[in-house]
């Protein structure tokens, strides 16, 4: 697997928001897009799953996943593509899944669109429930009856159960409270560790960035002012914006700096 | 100068706040309230300001209830207490330019003579980092952290002398909030103001608090001196809220509660509220309800408080934690 | 992301992107001007009175009667010339006297909530219990029929649909941020409502007004038509259609040129109204 995008242009009428020169991404790898409200980090993503034509904007540019361009697809094509090769999160995951429909029979109608029978698409479901650590049991359940971490999950799983290979997550533990953050950023982790998934994490926090990409592309209007290792960059910030960026992130003092 | 006694607050079968107690001194002086969303940390700065009411308990300041008082003594006790809120997009009437709106408060308790009206918003508005041009325009031709400077603005105007700051920075940019909280900090010297600083986000709460309070289901488990609070903790849930906290690292935090269901604030757990999560519970947890005790310097709400302080987690704990567990 | 904030078109843009509203203002623009000026552009202005004319009843169409004439040979042009001036008087007259009362008992019920609420939504609920139009006819039969009684009749029956919209309104402009702190900040009252709560609860019940003024129209000529309103001489669209409408097989003109103007102007209403919809409240022309 590998996604690449070249020369990516996003316009909003005469306005451009995005220009994106390269950005790629390879099996297993986590890379983290940070930039501040208005830097397009979004839209880049949305823009290489196919969503942007449909916000009104106009895309140019090209984003291919394993040599096969996407921009330009029909519609049809790109949900072929989007259910199964690449899969998206997002910042409310409750709203983000469709009420009226309880979490097996969404498992049910994904897996089954992509040609799976109903004891497959059943045994699939239960597994990727497993994998992400939630109780099969939830399956029962509608939207508006998980909590917030627990319906991420269930997003999570549902790119797991399709064995996607790309999962696109925009903000996906902003809404979240910490403790529950902690836990999901630990299940991201995890996945990639063992069904080599290969994540593009858009994020406004570079903490929660450093933990769990590989690699790190901070964005501000609209282009990418720097990207490398998620290490090397965050230690050695060579873009004065990537230095102010880290400069306002507050900071916790260590367990047990005080003395007791 | 500002008490909190015995708050309790419903909506129908939640109870929000249960049985919250704390003392907000003169200031210069901040005081932090933790926890996480469901904890009851809005509501109790939503009945210090009277935007909910009390089922019982009582909120005073310098001996005046706000909910006995009438009259005068209501209005003195309205422009001692302000509030700033979370979401800058919706704190100002969209409709109301920058300079009436601030010219509201100060006409609402006559803070100056109507002459000098002009001059005092200038004056609030340069005051919050803004400039006297702002007064013209419309809250939608100003950035997030500008509105939030601006409900900053209208809040000092009537000379409060506590302002609940409710998740002031959470909707705002890194950038943005870290000038908002050199504001604040600024402010509170200058003005020496007390504020009451809601927040889910620790490192903010220790850089402009001395003292900070974790809240959980709607009560306090742990309260004192925000250094030995947060670096030290002797609540497993202050322990767990810390854990989870990411940093600049490339090491991701790691949860330090057990993985289980949500609480449901309608129906806490019996016992310790925190012991379905709690990675140190034992039996008694389950039966017996943790009060509110001096453990090591502050005040804790847990039977092993002792332990977690000498450094029980590490060796009890983590071992337990990193596993989930199946329900 | 703050997609929705870059697509903010300019006023103009936006009546470019209306056709609707611009067809509507155009064709009510003129109906406004005929009824300004009425007694100059009409060829007999005493026949929107009670002159008679034995010689030429019910004439048809011709040059010095474009329109024809009616019953007792008045000009049937003059007629629907002058009756644009008491539709338009009527149509407004309704939206005012009903926005007077609707809006304020909306304002408070929203604001004030609890016991004052309930009283006043109880209220419009036994308004709103019976149809419009049935209740409109009854207090217009009670009354002496004419266009004044009429104008009674329909707002009494109007004011409740805009109390019930600006109730939920203001309702739920109350709990936003910017009127809690105007509370904290301890600004009185009646404050609060007139220079917060008002402005900011307005835009549905200007929609819905502007949506209305058509159904108003017709109501009026309906009850014009069963006799409890306007009465003759008053050449009143509705009074005229249910004089003619016995003479349509033979003098079809008596019924169709009052019947027109009352469907012409109607129809621009409704579409300044889906207009003015789709420029102040786009939300809710997505949602339907």
């Amino acid at each position: 697997m590998k996604l690449e995008v070249r020369d990516l242009n996003v316009w909003f009428g005469e306005r451009q928001v995005v220009a994106v020169d390269r950005l790629d991404l390879d099996r297993g790898e986590t890379l983290g897009l940070v930039g501040e409200t208005g830097s397009g980090k979004s839209l880049t993503a949305y823009s290489i799953a196919g969503l942007a034509p449909g916000m009104g904007a106009r895309v140019e540019g090209s984003v291919t996943l394993d040599g096969r361009e996407l921009i330009g697809l029909s519609d049809r094509e790109l949900r072929e593509i989007r259910g199964r090769r690449v899969a998206m999160i997002f910042q409310a995951p409750i709203s983000s899944l469709n009420p009226v429909f309880r979490v097996g029979d969404m498992f049910q109608r994904a897996l089954r669109l992509h040609g799976a029978g109903k004891q497959d698409a059943r045994r699939l479901a239960a597994e990727a429930m497993n994998a992400v650590a939630l109780s099969p049991d939830l399956l029962r359940r509608y939207p508006h009856q998980l909590s917030g971490g627990q319906a991420q999950r269930v997003a999570i799983a549902l790119a797991v159960a399709l064995r996607a290979e790309v999962l696109i997550a925009d903000e996906p533990t902003s809404a979240l409270d910490v403790t529950v953050q902690a836990e999901i950023l630990e299940q991201l982790q995890a996945l990639r560790a063992e069904e080599g998934i290969a994540t593009l994490f858009i994020s406004h926090d570079l903490a929660v960035v450093s933990g769990l990409c590989n690699r790190v592309a901070i964005m501000r209007e609209g282009r990418i002012v720097e990207q490398g290792p998620v290490g090397t960059t965050l230690r050695e910030p060579r873009h004065p914006y990537t230095k102010q960026l880290l400069a306002a992130v507050p900071r916790l003092s260590a367990v047990g700096s005080a003395d007791a | 100068m500002l008490e909190v006694r015995d708050l309790v607050v419903r909506y129908g079968p939640v109870v929000a706040v249960d049985g919250v107690s704390l003392t907000v001194p003169a200031g210069p002086a901040g005081f932090g309230l933790v926890g996480e969303s469901g904890s009851g940390k809005t509501t109790i700065g939503r009945a210090i300001v009277r935007l909910a009411t009390p089922a019982s308990g009582a909120v005073t300041m310098d001996g005046v209830d706000a909910f006995a008082a009438r009259g005068g003594a209501l209005k003195a006790y309205r422009k001692s207490v302000q509030i700033v809120f979370q979401d800058p997009d919706s704190t100002l009437d969209p409709r109301m330019r920058i300079g009436p709106a601030v010219a509201e408060a100060l006409r609402a308790h006559q803070i100056v003579e109507r002459t000098g009206i002009q001059a005092r918003v200038t004056e609030l508005l340069v005051q919050v980092g803004l400039e006297a041009e702002h007064a013209e325009r419309y809250p939608h031709q100003l950035s997030g952290g500008q509105r939030q400077r601006v409900a900053i603005a209208r809040a000092l105007a009537v000379e409060p002398r506590l302002i609940v700051l409710d998740e002031p920075t959470s909707a705002l940019d890194v950038t943005v909030q870290a000038r908002v909280l050199e504001l604040i900090g600024r402010l509170r010297e200058a003005r020496s103001l007390a504020y009451l600083l809601i927040s889910h986000n620790l490192a903010v709460v220790e850089q402009l608090c001395e003292r900070v309070a974790v809240l959980y289901l709607g009560q306090i488990v742990e309260e004192g001196e925000t250094a030995l609070v947060l670096t030290r903790p002797a609540h497993p849930y202050t322990h767990a809220l810390r854990a989870a906290v990411p940093e600049l690292s490339e090491e991701l935090p790691r949860p330090a509660t057990r993985h289980a269901d949500p609480p449901n604030p309608a129906a806490p757990p019996q016992g310790c509220r925190f012991h379905p999560r709690c990675p140190l519970a034992i039996d008694r947890c389950r039966t017996e309800e943790p009060q509110l005790r001096e453990v090591a310097g502050r005040l804790a709400a847990c039977h092993r408080a002792e332990e977690a302080v000498a450094g029980g987690f590490r060796a009890a704990a983590v071992d337990d934690i990193s596993a989930p567990a199946q329900s | 992301m703050s997609v929705a904030a870059t697509i903010r078109p300019g006023r103009m843009a936006a009546l470019r992107r209306n056709p609707t509203l611009v067809a509507g203002g155009i064709v009510l623009g003129l109906i406004v001007i005929v009824a300004v000026f009425a007694p100059w552009l009409a060829p007999y202005p005493a026949d929107a009175g009670n002159a008679t004319h034995p010689f030429q009843v019910l004439a048809p169409p011709s040059s010095a009667h474009p329109f024809g004439t009616d019953l007792v040979g008045r000009d049937l042009l003059s007629r629907v010339m002058f009756g644009a001036r008491i539709s338009l008087r009527l149509v407004i007259e309704v939206l005012v006297i009903a926005g007077l009362i609707g809006i304020p008992l909306g304002l408070v019920a929203g604001y004030f909530g609890g016991r004052i609420d309930q009283v006043i939504m109880r209220i419009t609920d036994v308004f709103l219990a019976f149809p419009a139009l049935l209740l409109s006819l009854a207090i217009a039969f009670v009354l002496t029929p004419s266009v004044q009684n009429m104008t009674i009749a329909i707002a009494v029956t109007w004011w409740p649909w805009y109390t019930r919209l600006v109730r939920g309104e203001a309702a739920s402009v109350t709990t936003r941020p910017y009127i809690e702190s105007c509370r904290v900040l301890g600004v009185a009252p009646w404050r609060v409502l007139l220079r917060h709560v008002l402005p900011n609860s307005m835009t549905p019940v200007l929609v819905q007004m502007s949506l209305d003024a058509g159904g108003i129209l017709l109501t009026a000529a309906s009850i014009s038509f069963l006799g409890l309103g306007a009465q003759d001489p008053t050449p009143e669209w509705g009074l005229m259609v249910s004089q003619g409408a016995q003479y349509f097989s033979t003098q079809w003109w008596f019924v169709t040129f009052a019947g027109v103007s009352i469907l012409l102007t109607a129809m621009a209403f409704n579409m300044i109204g889906d207009g003015v919809r789709e420029l102040l409240d786009p939300k809710r022309v997505i949602s339907r």
